[in-house]
């Protein structure tokens, strides 16, 4: 079973058209990989459909606007797939 | 079609919010200045008003998801086809389905068929935002009542 990070990094790559061995875990998604707001659309709706559940966008970024969070928390990969896995663990519970 | 005022439902006719699927009927005109361009001699409704119809009866339908309290703008057109000519005169059937209502955003698949047969479809995304002001709300529930929109349990309830 692939990891989450595995996951969501190939859902960029095909969502994206960037090469796969480019998107590292601590690639943040915006600065790094150049991921417009558009293009979150699409990824987000992919992970959405992977994992069952539905990804908070307005409130991350509710809180990234407000300054309580920063896009490292949410956009960096490595801790996108941890928010993914809280998300999931919380549907399952 | 009031395609001057950029209105492209004429009537909605069956909406279902828990299928989340919509249907609209569409009268193109048969006279517009619109197709003295599209074409001279031949015209042809437009492939980017059959898409914008397809927008708009997917918009009241998550307008509708959204109890009027959220807007959709149309922000991504994907896998459109446009098969075969619409012109002047024409009935369309226009149908959306809701696929996926994610944080901000929401996805549909539409179509139109004519004569019974397939006109165009796409795969739409829509920014679900607030509505930017109490104005456009009211004149999106006006427009909404204009049209057959089940104004009663989805619009108030």
């Amino acid at each position: 079973m692939s990891s989450t990070f595995d996951t969501i990094a190939n859902i960029i790559a095909e969502t994206c058209d960037i090469p796969r061995e480019s998107i590292k875990p601590e690639s943040h998604a915006i600065n790094d990989l150049g991921i417009d707001s558009l293009d979150f659309l699409d990824i987000a709706f992919a992970i959405d459909k992977a994992f069952g559940i539905k990804l908070p966008l307005e409130q991350w970024t509710q809180e990234v606007n407000d300054g309580k969070a920063t896009t490292d928390q949410y956009f960096v990969l490595n801790n996108l797939s941890a928010r993914i896995d809280e998300l999931v663990a919380a549907k399952g519970a | 079609m009031r395609l001057e005022y950029f209105q492209l439902i004429d009537r909605i006719v069956d909406l279902n919010l828990a299928g989340l699927t919509i249907r609209c009927e569409a009268t193109v005109p048969t006279a517009s200045t619109i197709f003295e361009g599209h074409f001279p001699g031949y015209p042809l409704m437009p492939g980017v008003l059959l898409i914008e119809t397809m927008a708009q009866t997917s918009g009241w339908l998550v307008v509708a998801a959204n109890r009027f309290e959220r807007m959709p703008f149309l922000a991504a057109v994907k896998d459109a086809k446009l098969r075969t000519f619409v012109t002047p005169g024409q009935v369309l059937s226009v149908s959306a389905e809701l696929k996926h209502e994610g944080s901000g955003y929401a996805i549909t698949e539409a179509s139109i068929a004519a004569d019974g047969k397939s006109v165009c479809d796409a795969t739409l995304t829509f920014s679900v935002l607030a509505f930017p002001n109490a104005e456009m709300n009211k004149r999106m529930r006006d427009t909404a009542a204009n049209i057959g929109f089940p104004m009663g349990a989805p619009a108030d309830g």
